[in-house]
């Protein structure tokens, strides 16, 4: 579902991320891990061509689509629709204005998706939320439930690949194991492909297939979860995972 | 809460008290002798003597200053030297018309300011960005005296479009008369039904009401720009974009609402401003408000007048500052924009 | 303004890409000199009259035409700008002065001291600029000295208010506390730490509220208040000329154009130095 080769994403010309290699598949689950300022976050909004003002070269395809060179149109088309991200702070990801059913039936026109209200509370009900949520404002949401309604958008349109940056770095523990749990969920019941940015060593273990380590923009370590995090070949992967309690 | 309102109130109040304490230094204390003033220059020493005790200007100054705050609250704001009117009902005239004017000039901004601050910021460095920013930087920068006399001489005066000055065709007063609700001639005429003075009254604003709203215009135009820019920088305009809503969708859609919050607040600024910009207007289109009242008490060096529109502008813009305080204070802007 | 303003100078290179920023110093660099060398560049003698050259158009001999009693209008212009300027230079001086010594006293020394200096300043800024302008110019006898007295009287709070919030959150600062610690006297640190930080927001607030000031003198002069005859003042030109608009444009058209440029000149060069101080800019 995603395919990356020789990513270059230049700001002013500097390089704040290069990544030779990154596969997902469908069901399948890779995790950026890295310090923040690593290149990771950036890696992931430059998969959706999202990295406003950056120089961006190599070859992406998301979902079949060439994100470097397709028409505006076509990239819109995949955004949200096929490819889904999920960003950190919940609620700051959400329009502050607008009730949380109001951007989900917007998003769902815009892609042309079914938009009834059955529709829209068979995805709050797969990420285990009251569709009465729906008529809410974000700040009248707690952040695990604005996290989760991220994760119900994506089912309601569709989505084959979630894109999460730091989907439960801003949330308490237990908030923590439920989103995570809905993730690990879907992934099994959609076979949704599911890559993940996070510096939480613990959350990648219990869920990644494959692990990407990033350092200063550039990709120190690869290889399966088990291996990386049991035998960690490079001095900055043994860093991180010293650093965890 | 309470104390948040509670202290707001009592600044208020204290800038209140400062004001009439500054107006009143500086039409007592500045002038000299505001006897000479009342009486004439060619007044005998009786007839200024007589002057100096009707005003009590003999009394120690604290003295004069208490019988002044006494007088401003019972209500007695003066008679004007002018009109040989209670400078309160000179005033309860001037004032609705003048807010007419600068209500129908901020109505005028807005619509033409935000839309226009959406269009820089969603063409942001690209040619209409670098048009709103020309042309509000312009509108910022003209003398309003100098714009009034030039659209009333090209639109009334050379193509005739518009009428030169006034607030509407006199003639109708016979033909129609006005019945006088709020003393706001549009207002008023709506709510009574009286058409011919509304259509009338309307064509009379047009121009002033352009040249009011000019420097509106132009500071809305550029804090909508901004304020719209920050937030689509935001996480949830790259959310927006991330759901494959297009640019323009993110602003209008997403990012408008949250980015009207400092506008709405700087519009409740503008309007005092605005207000004293007015007058500028009002003396070239001579509309009956509150700035020609001004200029006609300047020029006669009618000093109750004059510190009673000081007075009285300087009490709507400490008002307007509060509600716009209370109203920041009240909500969190980032989060209560129903 | 809770965030360290970068220096000036640090942030003059961010400054130069900024077209608007460039053009608005450009601007204001010709108009400077079109009013320090009036005396030379100026075709006519200040008051030279000719009442038989009343109201001529533009023409070669005199580009911007003559006024109502003969004088050539793109003489007076240049020297009105040597009136503006000099009132606006005057104005920021003076409010500047007075503004941020009471901004930063009250910002450093915080408590009641400062709760009075902020509460009278309050006071001021409830009256429009111009309004008790209005007042004062009403009161004093006209002339560039009263606009000048007027407009500094309603200007100087602005600066209080700003260096205050500047002064108070550098007040804070570990370096200040030790040198307080060290027994450095208060005005001594006020010197060399408060003051320098204070300034950068201000020049910035100078460069925005020069067009301001301007204007407001303009509109001084125009109702009457301000430089009277025979001083070249713009606003000046405009109320002696506005009967003549519709049949001799040119006595009112350009000395207002003049006024536009000038404000317009600050007002973009202010924006752009805002913008690239901004460390929140958005480019």
């Amino acid at each position: 579902m995603i395919e990356v080769r020789d990513l270059k994403v230049c700001y002013a010309g500097r390089t704040v991320a290069d990544v030779p290699e990154l596969d997902v598949g469908a069901g399948e689950c890779v995790a950026i891990v890295g310090e923040s300022g690593s290149g990771k976050s950036t890696t992931l909004l430059a998969l959706l061509g999202l990295t406003d003002g950056a120089d961006v070269s190599g070859h992406i395809r998301v979902c079949g689509v060439d994100v470097l060179t397709a028409p505006p149109r076509e990239l819109r088309a995949i955004r949200g629709a096929r490819a889904a991200l999920v960003l950190q702070s919940p609620q700051a990801a959400l329009s502050p204005a607008t009730r949380l059913g109001v951007l989900m039936r917007r998003a769902l026109r815009l892609h042309g998706r079914d938009d009834g209200a059955a529709a829209m509370a068979r995805a709050m009900e797969a990420v285990l939320l009251d569709p009465a949520i729906l008529r809410r404002y974000p700040h009248e949401v707690s952040g695990g439930q604005a996290q989760r309604f991220a994760i119900a958008l994506a089912i309601a349109l569709g989505a084959e690949v979630i894109l999460a940056d730091e989907p439960t770095s801003a949330l308490d523990v237990t908030v923590q194991a439920e989103v995570v749990g809905v993730l690990r969920r879907l992934r099994a019941e959609r076979d949704l492909a599911l890559l993940l940015v996070s510096h939480d060593l613990a959350l990648v273990s219990t869920i990644a297939d494959r692990v990407l380590v990033m350092k200063d923009g550039a990709v120190v370590e690869s290889g399966p979860a088990a291996r990386v995090l049991a035998e960690p070949a490079h001095p900055y992967t043994r860093e991180l995972l010293e650093a965890l309690p | 809460m309470l104390r948040h309102l509670a202290r707001r109130l009592g600044q208020a109040l204290l800038v209140v008290a400062g004001v009439v304490v500054l107006t009143f230094a500086v039409m007592r204390v500045v002038p000299g002798d505001p006897a000479v003033a009342f009486a004439g220059p060619k007044a005998t020493p009786e007839q200024l003597a007589a002057a100096r005790e009707r005003f009590g200007l003999d009394d120690p100054l604290p003295a004069q200053l208490l019988a002044y705050v006494r007088d401003l609250v019972t209500g007695d704001w003066g008679i004007s030297l002018r009109t040989r009117q209670p400078v309160r009902d000179d005033l309860a005239l001037a004032f609705p018309a003048s807010l007419e004017l600068v209500g129908a000039a901020l109505l005028l901004a807005i619509a033409v300011g935000i839309p226009l601050g959406v269009l820089a910021a969603r063409y942001k460095t690209k040619f209409p960005d670098f048009g709103v920013r020309l042309g509000s930087m312009l509108a910022v920068s003209v003398p309003v005296f100098w714009l009034a006399l030039a659209l009333q001489t090209l639109f009334a005066g050379a193509l005739g479009w518009f009428p030169v000055a006034g607030e509407y065709d006199a003639r109708l007063d016979t033909t129609s008369p006005l019945t006088l609700w709020t003393n706001i001639t549009a207002v008023d005429a709506l709510i009574t039904g009286n058409w011919p003075i509304l259509t009338s009254t309307l064509h009379h604003l047009v121009l002033p009401a352009l040249v009011v709203a000019a420097y509106p215009a132009g500071v809305i135009a550029q804090m909508t720009r901004a304020a719209l820019i920050e937030e689509a920088g935001q996480d949830h305009a790259r959310m927006g974009r991330a759901l494959g809503f297009g640019e323009t969708s993110v602003l209008t859609r997403f990012a408008l609402r949250p980015a009207l919050n400092p506008v709405l607040s700087l519009i409740a600024l503008v309007f005092a401003y605005a207000l004293v910009n007015g007058f500028l207007v009002e003396a070239v289109f001579n509309w009956p408000g509150l700035g020609r009242y001004a200029a006609e008490s300047i020029r006669s060096l009618d000093t109750p007048a004059i510190a009673g529109v000081t007075l009285l502008v300087a009490l709507v813009y400490v008002l307007v500052n509060l509600v716009v305080d209370l109203l920041q204070g009240l909500v969190d802007p980032r989060v209560r924009v129903r | 303004m809770t965030h360290d303003a970068p220096p000036l100078r640090r942030s003059l290179p961010r400054l130069l890409p900024d077209r608007f920023a460039a053009f608005g110093a450009v601007l204001i660099v010709l108009v400077v000199l079109a009013a320090v060398l009036a005396p030379w560049l100026a075709p006519y003698p200040l008051d030279e009259v000719r009442p038989l050259e009343r109201l001529r158009p533009p023409s070669a001999e005199h580009w911007f035409g003559t006024d109502q009693v003969g004088r050539d209008v793109l003489t007076r212009i240049l020297y009105g700008g040597r009136t503006s300027l000099f009132i606006a230079a005057a104005v920021l001086a003076v409010s500047a002065l007075a503004g941020v010594t009471l901004g930063v006293v009250a910002g450093y020394a915080g408590g009641r001291l400062r709760d009075v200096i902020m509460r009278v300043t309050d006071v001021f800024l409830a009256f429009p600029a111009l309004l008790l302008s209005l007042a004062l110019a009403v009161v004093l006898q006209p002339g560039v000295n009263t606009v000048i007295l007027a407009i500094a009287v309603t200007w100087w709070p602005w600066y209080t208010r700003l260096s205050a919030s500047v002064a108070a959150s550098i007040a804070t600062r570990p370096y200040v506390d030790a040198a307080r610690c060290l027994g450095v006297p208060a005005p001594l640190i006020i010197l060399r730490h408060v003051l320098p930080n204070s300034l950068t927001p201000v020049l910035v607030q100078l460069s925005l509220d020069a067009g301001g000031v301007i204007l407001t003198a303009a509109a001084l002069s125009y109702l009457g208040l301000g430089a009277q005859e025979p001083t070249a003042e713009w606003g000046l030109m405009v109320q002696q000329g506005q009967t003549l608009f519709t049949t001799n444009w040119w006595v009112v058209a350009f000395p207002g154009l003049a006024i536009l440029l000038t404000a317009f000149a600050f007002n973009v060069l202010g924006e752009g130095l805002r913008g690239a101080l901004d460390p929140r800019r958005v480019r």
